[in-house]
């Protein structure tokens, strides 16, 4: 073992920055991070251990304790859910004798669910070892047991399970043709600094993750800012539940994105660049580098380009697990290897970022955009779109659709237009920011698509007229409580508070106080907490309740207040001991408690 | 006109050097902001959130804002003090809190606070997480069952006493403190008890042994007087130690 992590440790110049990478490499190696790996990481990097221990610890791709020869973990997006997620990773474990979240007794597997990961038109899905397997089925879990208990290499599994569809529904700019490579370089490098500079702010555009912070103004403060040196990064971080179009951009359009960030790189003096690629996506992470690779070898990134002393070199940065390092400066962190904990702002990355330097953090389709922006101008972008939010928009469309995939709209759409060309207007509700923004009915499907109307990063789920809308809100409460970062009070307690209230209600146990209850969560969350993941985690549920209180006050035991404690379930352990199952074993009152434990 | 430069905390004039935080020039000035992460001695950390206050009609920390001439803050409003009261009991329920047992009743930041700000019960179901004590050094107690991140001994341990005894991990509300040796105890790290890490902590997690009670209970730092008194009255004792 120790030659090995000396290996890796020598190839990341035993830096700690690079300890998220570090610990990648150390985890292919081993198949989890033992303490002696930690310890040997820490005197390599000279990090504390505690130190080293708390990134180990902080990210769900992760493992700090043996997780099995073969790793399976579910989708638990909502999207997954409806289409029985929940039900075929209960078959698999059945099959394999296995409880959630637990490594087999003989060491061989664990099956757990994992936040979206980022396949939602092709799901059910599961990541088995990092590995992306789309359209589960439950014949296909059948042979997955038979296959794992076999111990069958997964090279040696049906190739087709692996495959990952780009399900491109509708082109408009950037999905359109793609460029030749090349050419947007030599139109920036002709433009300079100043006259890339010039178009991106004649262009209008605005960040694509969803806030709609103008690209300029970032761009140029940065530029602006005093620093020895300065970062482009690229935010390929798409944790939002049920978004999807990042993958399919770097999949389909990644020469898009190389050249946007040469551009962004022209624009603000950076020499390096960064790609943070969500660890779900690391099925994409040699294919991409591959490309880089070969970009430099034609002359298209890396040092002198195009021959006119451009240097320009990017890096892809592997994620390791947490939906928080979508927020810029929790990505940063990331970066250097910490714990994704969003920084206190001000100072803003554009003057402090990534080792403190000057930094841009843009998202993958900002960027792709900015490249063709260099190359057709400001103002034919800007006659596309309405006038606050010009361009493009590429959407991910998922849930109840005939047809789920991307599709790339111009902005001012309505929804009604998104959803008649998915196939699925007879929706009763849609979300059009994930898990982290509003709920829309079918009354307000009018709407538009635009930063003056309904910002979107581009996750749209629909849920059709047969789905009950509390187990969105329960989904979703869950999720908040799985990926906050731990932080602040009201979002690391808050979270809980809510994830508990939300199982309350499910059980049948709510009441009109517990409805009350999410309410104040919902106040104190919104302002009090750091960042936009606080701020934001409890918008949808809120939303839900005005909305469909129908569907929050179906789920209520009693008009009046009900304690979470059931004294009857409290006796279950008790019953189980002296295999009582009788009537005079239960409290009168609960009936319910006496059907489920009845079940085998 | 010259004059110092001042802001408005609750209608009232409050002047700063400029650099300083809305919380150092108004603890400066002799005004409470009620607060647990933040302490005078260290980097501001901004994690708690007792210190959000309204600047201009939004929510800040007052710990990490700067003051800026001419800036309106709200402090003791209904509003924010109802906020800072479910914070506390957020805290009190996520961890296990049993005041009447603790050493530190009387000593202790989270319970002034509660009781300042008007906290009558926990209000949310407890938590009741398990969370094992460290006895293992011979001088000082851990007992993590109090912990509320708050991260001053992380801050003390590496600012001033420059070990990195301690650090946080997990994620969200499996947050936890671990100390820096290979086993994971207090007495295989280089922790001492002359640390200032070792006298920082507002609530009860790290206690020196042998001395529990020296000070009975109704004689202690807060038993006498409320924490917005003690809290404005002390410049820092002479070694810099808050109570």
């Amino acid at each position: 073992m120790t030659a090995t992590l000396e290996a890796i440790l020598d190839r990341h110049a035993r830096q700690a920055h690079r300890l998220v990478q570090i610990l990648h490499d150390v985890q292919d190696a081993l198949g989890w991070l033992p303490p002696e790996a930690l310890a040997a990481v820490a005197r390599g990097t000279g990090w504390p251990l505690a130190r080293v221990q708390g990134t180990a610890n902080f990210y769900s791709f992760f493992h700090t304790q043996p997780a099995g020869e073969y790793r399976v973990r579910f989708s638990d997006n909502i999207t997954d859910r409806m289409a029985g997620s929940a039900e075929l990773m209960a078959q698999l474990c059945r099959q394999l004798w296995l409880e959630p979240g637990k490594l087999s007794e003989d060491g061989l597997v664990s099956v757990d669910a994992t936040s979206c990961t980022g396949l939602c038109d092709q799901g059910p899905d599961l990541l088995v070892n990092g590995r992306a397997v789309t359209r589960m089925t439950p014949q296909r879990v059948d042979e997955m047991a038979g296959l794992i208990r076999e111990r069958v290499p997964l090279d040696a599994w049906p190739a087709d399970w692996f495959v990952v569809e780009d399900r491109i529904c509708r082109r408009e700019l950037l999905l359109d043709d793609p460029v030749a490579p090349g050419k947007v370089l030599r139109a920036a490098l002709s433009h300079g600094a100043e006259g890339v500079l010039g178009e991106i702010l004649r262009s209008g555009l605005r960040g694509r993750g969803g806030a709609g912070f103008s690209t300029h103004a970032k761009w140029r403060a940065c530029r602006d800012a005093p620093g020895q040196t300065r970062y482009v990064v690229c935010n390929a971080d798409e944790g939002e539940p049920g978004t999807f179009k990042d993958r399919v951009l770097l999949s389909s359009r990644f020469d898009a994105l190389i050249d946007g960030m040469c551009v962004a790189a022209l624009a603000v003096g950076a020499s390096q660049g960064f790609i943070y690629l969500r660890a779900e996506y690391r099925f994409l992470l040699e294919r991409l580098r591959r490309r880089l690779s070969q970009r430099r070898a034609a002359g298209l990134l890396g040092r002198n380009i195009l021959g006119k002393g451009f240097d320009f070199d990017i890096e892809i940065h592997l994620g390791a697990g947490a939906y928080i390092c979508g927020e810029e400066s929790a990505l940063i962190e990331s970066l250097e290897g910490k714990p994704g904990k969003p920084r206190i702002r001000p100072p803003f990355p554009v003057t402090h970022g990534y080792m403190g330097q000057p930094t841009i953090v843009n998202n993958v389709e900002t960027l792709a955009l900015a490249g063709l922006i260099a190359l057709r101008g400001g103002e034919w972008f800007r006659g596309i779109g309405t006038p606050a939010s010009s361009g493009t928009k590429v959407l991910s469309v998922s849930g109840d659709v005939a047809r789920p995939g991307i599709y790339e709209v111009p902005f001012g759409v309505t929804l009604a237009e998104v959803l008649a060309e998915a196939g699925g207007s007879d929706a009763q509700a849609v979300t059009t920011a994930g898990a982290a923004g509003p709920c829309l009915a079918a009354s307000e499907f009018d709407r538009r698509i635009c930063f003056e109307d309904v910002a979107t990063g581009g996750s749209i789920m629909v849920f059709g007229p047969q789905r009950d809308l509390f187990d969105v809100a329960h989904n979703f409460a869950h999720f908040f409580q799985h990926e906050s970062c731990g932080f602040c009070t009201p979002c690391r307690v808050g979270t809980s508070v809510n994830a508990r209230l939300l199982d309350k209600l499910a059980n049948g146990r709510g009441s009109p106080y517990d409805l009350d209850e999410i309410r104040r969560m919902h106040h104190l969350m919104q302002g009090a907490s750091h960042c936009g993941l606080g701020n934001t985690a409890t918008v949808a549920i809120a939303d839900l309740m005005d909305k469909f209180p129908a569907t929050f006050q179906r789920r209520l035991a009693t008009p009046d207040y009900e304690p979470a404690f059931d004294l009857d379930a409290a006796l279950s352990q008790a019953r189980q001991l002296t295999g009582r199952s009788d009537a005079g074993a239960h409290l009168q009152s609960n009936q319910a408690a006496m059907a489920r434990e009845a079940r085998p | 006109m010259t004059g110092q430069a001042t802001f408005e905390l609750d209608g009232q004039p409050v002047p700063f050097e400029p650099g300083q935080t809305l919380m150092q020039a108004a603890k400066a000035a002799g005004h409470y902001i009620p607060h647990l992460c933040w302490h005078p001695d260290f980097t501001a950390h901004g994690s708690c959130k007792l210190c959000t206050v309204k600047v201009g009609g939004r929510f800040a920390t007052a710990c990490t804002t700067a003051a800026i001439e001419g800036l309106v803050v709200d402090n003791r409003t209904e509003e924010l003090d109802d906020k800072r009261r479910t914070l506390l009991q957020l805290l009190f329920v996520e961890g296990n809190h049993f005041c009447p047992a603790c050493e530190k009743s009387g000593d202790c930041v989270l319970q002034a606070t509660a009781y300042e700000m008007g906290m009558l019960t926990p209000h949310f179901d407890h938590f009741f997480p398990d969370r094992p004590v460290d006895a293992s050094h011979p001088e000082v107690l851990l007992d993590f069952n109090r912990c509320i991140l708050c991260e001053l001994c992380v801050r003390a341990s590496h600012e001033v006493d420059g070990k990195d005894v301690f650090a946080l991990a997990g994620r969200g509300v499996k947050s936890h403190l671990v100390v820096n040796s290979a086993s994971g105890r207090l007495a295989d790290s280089n922790f001492a008890a002359s640390d200032r890490a070792a006298s920082v902590c507002p609530v009860g997690v790290i206690l020196r042994k042998r001395v529990g009670f020296a000070t009975p209970i109704g004689q202690r730092t807060y038993d006498v007087h409320p924490i917005s008194q003690v809290d404005v009255d002390a410049q820092a004792t002479p070694d810099g130690k808050q109570p």
